[in-house]
């Protein structure tokens, strides 16, 4: 179990929710009840292999889980898993 | 950790008595004193994108005293900007944007030079025209332009002072290969194009990238001045929803492909095709259906399915009659909803991510006949229904 930080960018795929608890030991477990729960998502957050997508970051509290044990790295009920996709706006 | 100045001790420029009284709250500060204001004067930086988050940073880096500005921008100014583009004003509309920020800049602070490239930002002009400065500010709004500012400057040794806005979150950074991370170690890959969409789709709250662009211009003065802490090595997120900051670590990533140990890209690159903008050779067209012909065609009982790709707060703004309401994230799982025996016509604001919806009925198979409407419900509002208003 884990509490999902879900940006703006991926809530249309969330049914606009910001804040979503997961089931699952690893962060990778719990992405992938995340996306059992909402299907939309899927194709966002992983590739054809199951590998997570380039554009997108996933932080265990304030450090990267590609510095950690990516998908592997372990949590907890208190963890905030953050999930940081690029956003390109800013002129238009 | 604290960072010297870009600009060496030679380059600094003496101010005069004139300048000396405009700078005075700086010259204040012991962490900026005259040599930070002369290093200041001394500094070029290049801002690319005179938009949202450009029109802060141009602003106050003009105000600071910073000696060269050059801005790149290839677009003109459109009622629409105005609501965030505060370095633009109504009698601007339809000008360019460099040549109105030029104007806004030389009377902010006629000490500043203001260099306009009126372009845009290509593989082929790149290095030269970002190789005449200190460091660069992106306040871009697209993936393709972000890559090649990220590469270039790694080739350059140069920082980029990040920012990016959707909405009503924020990013920004300092990326600087040598020094830490580069836009690349963050996100090795763009999303797919109409995964995300643009401010002109998604919309932004006008403050945010006001707010996003004055953190990369206090990014930028720090780098120069020198001897602060700058977001090297940190991503700042802002919500100015709930009006939250959060900072993440970030780290280099020695399997970069530009700046890893081994890097595999060691010149510029098709930014476009990296970034999926061009289509591959075997892909199928879009069929479009302009609003004049779908009106004649409903006009005369065509008994054709509008699917709505919008969300319900857009389609409160404008909307065609009797349309199949279906958001962009709901298209590929209710596909069999609609009838592949009556000709399908989907429709988005401007006719863009409409083709992204056509993209996923063809992936999920969808056997019948689809049409994009040119230019959304605007391009409706303005053929057919005047009585709607384009957005």
């Amino acid at each position: 179990m884990a509490k999902l930080s879900i940006p703006t960018a991926l809530r249309a795929y969330t049914e606009r929710q910001a804040k979503v608890d997961a089931d699952g030991a690893t962060v990778g477990a719990a992405l992938a009840a995340l996306a059992d729960r909402y299907p939309d998502l899927r194709p966002h957050l992983f590739d054809e292999a199951g590998e997570l997508r380039g554009f997108v970051n996933v932080f265990v509290g304030d450090t990267n889980i590609r510095s950690l044990a990516g998908l592997a790295t372990p949590v907890t009920p208190d963890s905030v898993v953050a999930l940081v996709p690029a956003i390109a706006g800013g002129l238009r | 950790m604290s960072q010297p100045s870009l600009i060496p001790d030679a380059r600094r420029e003496p101010l005069s008595h004139a300048e000396i009284g405009r700078y005075s709250r700086h010259l204040l500060l012991a962490d900026v004193t005259l040599a930070g204001q002369e290093r200041l004067k001394a500094a070029k930086v290049l801002i690319v994108g005179t938009g949202g988050l450009g029109a802060p940073l141009a602003l106050y880096l003009a105000a600071a005293g910073v000696g060269t500005l050059g801005v790149v921008d290839f677009d003109t100014v459109d009622e629409s900007n105005l609501q965030r583009q505060i370095i633009h004003s109504t009698r601007d509309v339809d000008r360019p944007k460099t040549a109105s920020a030029k104007d806004r800049l030389r009377a902010l602070n006629p000490y500043v030079r203001v260099v306009e490239h009126n372009v845009a930002l290509t593989s082929a002009n790149a290095l030269d025209i970002i190789g005449g400065y200190d460091l660069v500010a992106d306040g871009t709004d697209n993936y393709p332009t972000r890559y090649l500012i990220n590469d270039a400057c790694v080739f350059l040794g140069l920082p980029v002072v990040y920012g990016s806005v959707f909405q009503f979150e924020g990013q920004a950074s300092v990326f600087w290969a040598g020094h830490g991370p580069c836009y690349r170690c963050l996100y090795p890959d763009p999303p797919p194009p109409g995964l995300v969409p643009n401010c002109a789709e998604g919309g932004v709250l006008g403050v945010l990238p006001g707010i996003v662009g004055a953190i990369q211009a206090a990014e930028a003065l720090k780098l120069l001045i020198g001897g602060a802490e700058p977001l090297l090595g940190r991503l700042l997120l802002v919500d100015a929803w709930t009006m939250e900051f959060r900072e993440l670590a970030l780290e280099r990533d020695p399997h970069c492909p530009v700046c890893g140990d081994a890097p595999t890209i060691t010149e510029l690159i098709d930014y476009e095709e990296f970034c999926g903008l061009r289509p591959p050779p075997d892909e199928k067209p879009v069929q479009t259906i302009t609003a004049t012909e779908l009106k004649a065609r409903l006009d005369a009982g065509d008994p054709i399915q509008i699917v709505d790709i919008r969300e319900p707060h857009e389609r409160a703004i404008a909307k065609l009659p009797d349309a199949i309401v279906m958001p962009l994230g709901q298209i590929y799982r209710r596909t069999g909803e609609l009838d592949p025996d009556r000709d399908v016509v989907v429709v988005c604001k401007i006719g863009q991510r409409s083709v992204y919806a056509i993209r996923a009925l063809e992936q999920a198979g969808f056997p019948g006949r689809v049409f994009n409407l040119k230019d959304g419900v605007n391009g409706w509002a303005r053929a057919v229904d005047r009585s709607l208003p384009t957005y």
